[in-house]
């Protein structure tokens, strides 16, 4: 069996594979290397969509947020730092605790 | 015109009642108040009383609220009796010589418990149980008794047995009348409480009197009763009845009844109109004495109101009886016509000798509700007394019959008429209820549920359901009742779970970070007896874990991990300390001994978790599960085996339970820890469960915490055996698995638990529930079920592939993990995080 290869663009008009879509576990994320140093947090959830935003937590500085579990909140899927907990909406980055702070979202695919 | 001064003798529990009432009406505003009494504190429970013995202390029995008497201006004199009224110039005069003029007196001094005149009563060791300073002295006189008795079989006298038997004395119990608490209830209500107190291990000795208290050298050696038996005892407590204080009264000429009791009016005017008694000194309107604290509440009230010059009411013109109590744990209520005095009356019982249940409604022949005696169980107390005088909705079998048998009582708090008094101790209506909103507003703004309590369960049932009591967003339900869904409907996954019984936004979504870990915790500690596998990262489950228990390690500030490898007791070898040690000391990791006694390593990248615990697994370490909402540690001092006063091994036993609990999964972590001797260097009172080496074998405590909000933990039971031990133990965390919210530590969960520590030990001790068989199975089937975590990981390469920095380059480590030096070994280095935020705004 084959699966769909999970691609994302770390910056306009690039694609780069991160890996199968069945490494990730629904609900779950992995953290992924950017070409220039950057991490990213991928995640998948329940019905199959997949997800990517910026690895490191903003409130500790650690590359942790791809290890935070994700849920929904009033119909928008989140992901709550596995530090402090804080939420960031996965659509558009920002956090749900927090008005000033928001994290990079980065397009993603399935090929 | 100049203030007038209301002096008020005497300072109970009516006492307090008539100042806060005269507070209520203003009249502390218009009015001196002086308050003179005897005893050496101000009022507090008197009906309480018993709980001193319990933990409670006298500042927890006290009635008066903080800067009560402050704020209203209320002079207090404690330790001040009145021992003159001179009526002619209105004036009192206190034992210090303290003259106080009055415009109107209040006379509330209670009464004096009643001590038969028998040879031998003011012997040394003879006691009566009135008082805060009575109950210290018998605790200082028990100390040296091995014996006691108690005189009366009453409401009081089974309260004084109860507290000297939990004093450590053998107790017996004498009582006049042919059965226990004659005025309550009757000859079936009277067996079934004396089955269930004689199990308890007090003697009871019915029918028969004291006739001589004998002594040696002045102190109590024994008792002789009427039936020409002796009993050797150490100590006596007179508990025969109370009579009114009504000496004062009598000695300044007002009138007084031929039985004593100051003869007052329905007003409680006395015979002079300056001068008003209150409580259980007064002889009421109708010609009564009474010794409950709802009537004097109410003559309180009576007063109040004609010193405010209200428009007089009907006044006090005497009262409703009934009362509920739990006497020595067995619960007594007795209620309307109790014992069948209405002409044509008929009876309904219900018995059950077996469980000490009797129940007996009174009614007459259209099945209008008269009264009742319940013993063993007076749970539907609170709904049948206000039923009182009406044709209840259901047939009276249905109302004694036990839930559960028979058809179904539909009949609950709703059903009663707006009406119906609710608290009898205040007099409040289902109607002045239903207009607040919770139960401290209840209790604020009608007073019902603060007297004798035992209508607060109907009160909080006729009370709007208190704000959502859900876990979270996705589910209405609490964490417990996930629990009964997931056992009962043996409910494998969350996914599941949420779509049947999800709210309705939240079927079919993520659920969320709260509901998540919460139903994976409970899917692992049930996962036995639902048919799941117990290991917790394979599926959907592996999904619902929090970061620690996904990577079966503690993240750490800066992303890396901690490891604690499980040392059982405390105890480990040479070889395996070296192992630690070589382990720390070739991954560069910070090592601390824990407070749990076994070894931390800190600085762990999450791809180098796997190789750590090879090398961990491989020299026989097992997860400690430090991660986890499961057991943490057990414990143990060095015990008999080495210390001179150690009376039991320690080491083998917490080492016992700490194999036997591994694992386990549960509302929030569990500590635990076992003393060799009563000196408890383990701390073991200090844990959810601790356990104290006795030379009989060891005592049990539950409930106890350290952290930011410490709780000694409550004796659960004593001198068990091995097998006894862990029996108790199998029970009591599975029900804590099963009833616990999320994140709610046992010292929490046992604070709220209903009922408390009693109710705790009739479930687990005594079975009342019958759940016994269920918990043990539970325990047992994860006994049998357990693997160790990280085996069972190393062992499937499939289930190691989660332990990467990155899934795109699993051999790169993260570059943001690094650490500089601090005292010979690692610290995070927070700079590079720092720098990465400087990055990051940038972007």
């Amino acid at each position: 069996m084959t699966t769909a290869t999970l691609e994302l663009s770390p910056a306009p008009d690039s694609w780069m594979a991160v890996c199968e879509e069945a490494r990730l576990t629904p609900g779950r994320g992995l953290a992924a290397l950017l070409p220039d140093g950057r991490q990213a947090a991928v995640f998948r959830d329940r019905a199959g969509r997949a997800y990517a935003i910026d690895n490191r937590d903003p409130f500790t500085g650690a590359q942790v947020l791809s290890r935070g579990l994700i849920g929904t909140a009033d119909g928008r899927p989140f992901v709550a730092s596995p530090l402090l907990k804080q939420r960031f909406d996965l659509e558009t980055g920002r956090c749900l605790d927090d008005d000033e702070v928001t994290v990079a979202v980065y397009p993603v695919r399935l090929t | 015109m100049t203030t007038p001064t209301i002096v008020l003798v005497g300072h109970g529990m009516v006492g307090q009642r008539f100042l806060e009432a005269l507070a209520d009406r203003g009249v502390t505003e218009r009015a001196r108040i002086v308050v003179l009494c005897e005893e050496p504190r101000p009022a507090y429970d008197r009906v309480q009383l018993t709980s001193y013995f319990s933990g409670k202390t006298p500042d927890d029995l006290s009635m008066v609220e903080d800067g009560f008497m402050e704020r209203h201006g209320i002079e207090l004199y404690t330790d001040e009796p009145v021992v003159a009224i001179d009526r002619a110039a209105r004036t009192v005069t206190a034992r210090s010589g303290r003259t106080v003029a009055y415009d109107h007196l209040v006379l509330a001094t209670g009464s004096y418990p009643f001590v038969p005149p028998v040879p031998g009563k003011d012997a040394t060791g003879c006691f009566v149980y009135r008082t805060i300073e009575d109950l210290l002295a018998i605790e200082e006189y028990a100390k040296t008794a091995t014996t006691g008795a108690v005189v009366g079989g009453g409401l009081l006298g089974l309260e004084a047995a109860g507290a000297l038997k939990g004093l450590g004395l053998d107790t017996h119990i004498v009582e006049f009348a042919p059965r226990l608490m004659p005025v309550q209830v009757d000859e079936g209500g009277g067996a079934a409480l004396l089955r269930t107190i004689e199990q308890m291990g007090l003697t009871v000795h019915t029918g028969t009197g004291t006739q001589e208290v004998v002594t040696a050298d002045g102190s109590v050696t024994g008792m002789r009763l009427s039936d020409g038996s002796e009993l050797a005892v150490d100590m006596v407590v007179f508990s025969a009845g109370v009579r009114p204080r009504d000496q004062l009264a009598r000695e300044c000429g007002l009138d007084v009844g031929e039985r004593g009791g100051i003869a007052v009016d329905a007003h409680c005017r006395t015979s002079d109109p300056a001068v008003f008694a209150i409580g259980e000194c007064a002889l009421a309107a109708d010609g009564r004495v009474y010794g409950l604290v709802a009537p004097g509440y109410e003559m309180a009230q009576t007063v109040a109101g004609v010193l405010a010059e209200e428009e007089p009411g009907d006044g006090f013109t005497g009262a409703d009886l009934s009362t509920k109590l739990k006497l020595l744990g067995v619960d007594v209520a007795s209620f309307g016509d109790a014992h069948g005095t209405t002409e044509g009356c008929l009876d309904v019982v219900y018995a059950d000798s077996r469980a000490g249940v009797y129940k007996k409604l009174v009614v007459d022949g259209e099945g209008r509700l008269l009264g009742g005696v319940l013993v063993g169980d007076a749970e539907s107390y609170g709904l049948l007394r206000p039923l009182t005088g009406t044709r209840p909705p259901v047939s009276p079998e249905q109302l004694v019959l036990p839930a559960g048998a028979g058809a179904p009582v539909a009949l609950g708090p709703s059903a009663l008429p707006d009406d119906a008094v609710i608290c009898s101790c205040h007099n409040v209506t289902k109607h002045a209820i239903t207009q607040c909103a919770s139960l401290p507003e209840v209790k604020k703004c009608t007073k019902a549920g603060t007297g004798c309590g035992s209508c607060v369960k109907v009160i909080e049932k006729l009370l709007p359901k208190a704000a959502d009591q859900g876990l979270c967003g996705c589910f209405s339900y609490s964490r417990s009742e996930l629990y009964e869904i997931a056992r009962t409907l043996r409910v494998t996954s969350f996914a599941a779970l949420l779509d049947s019984h999800g709210r309705d936004g939240a079927k079919g979504g993520e659920g969320c970070e709260v509901c998540k870990p919460t139903v994976g915790s409970i899917l692992a500690s049930l996962a036995p007896a639902i048919g799941l596998d117990g290991y917790i990262l394979d599926g959907e489950q592996a999904a619902l874990q929090d970061t620690n228990d996904h990577h079966l390690a503690n993240l750490q500030r800066n992303g890396s991990y901690s490891v604690v490898p499980r040392i059982p007791g405390g105890e480990i070898t040479p070889e395996k300390l070296i192992v630690i040690g070589e382990v720390a000391r070739d991954y560069g990791l910070y090592t601390k001994i824990t407070g749990g006694q076994r070894i931390d390593l800190f600085g762990a990248r999450v791809d180098q978790l796997p190789a750590i615990w090879t090398r961990l697994v491989d020299a026989g370490f097992e997860s400690g599960h430090a991660y986890g909402k499961a057991l943490r540690t057990v414990k143990s001092c060095v015990g008999q085996t080495w210390c001179r006063y150690g009376v039991q091994d320690s080491v083998k036993m917490a080492i016992q339970l700490e194999l036997r609990y591994r694992g386990l999964r549960a509302p929030h972590k569990l500590k635990s820890a076992v003393s060799g001797c009563a000196r408890e260097c383990a701390e073991a009172q200090s844990k959810d469960f601790g356990v104290i080496a006795t030379a009989n074998g060891w005592n049990l405590y539950v409930g106890g915490n350290g952290g930011a909000t410490p709780r000694h933990a409550d004796l659960l039971a004593q001198d068990l055996s091995d097998a006894e031990l862990i029996r108790l133990i199998d029970r009591f965390l599975m029900f804590y698995i099963r009833t616990a919210d999320r994140l709610e530590r046992t010292s929490v969960w046992l604070e709220r638990l209903e009922g408390g520590l009693d109710h705790l030990r009739d479930v687990i001790v005594k079975d009342s529930l019958g759940l016994c068989d269920e918990l043990e199975g539970l325990m047992a089937a994860h006994v049998a079920d357990y693997q160790d975590e990280w085996a069972r990981t190393l062992d499937d390469p499939e289930r190691l592939r989660r332990f990467v920095s990155f899934v795109n380059a699993p051999e790169t480590p993260d570059p943001t993990v690094r650490f500089v030096p601090e005292r010979d070994q690692i610290k995070p280095d927070l700079t590079i995080l720092t720098i990465g935020t400087l990055e990051g705004a940038s972007r």
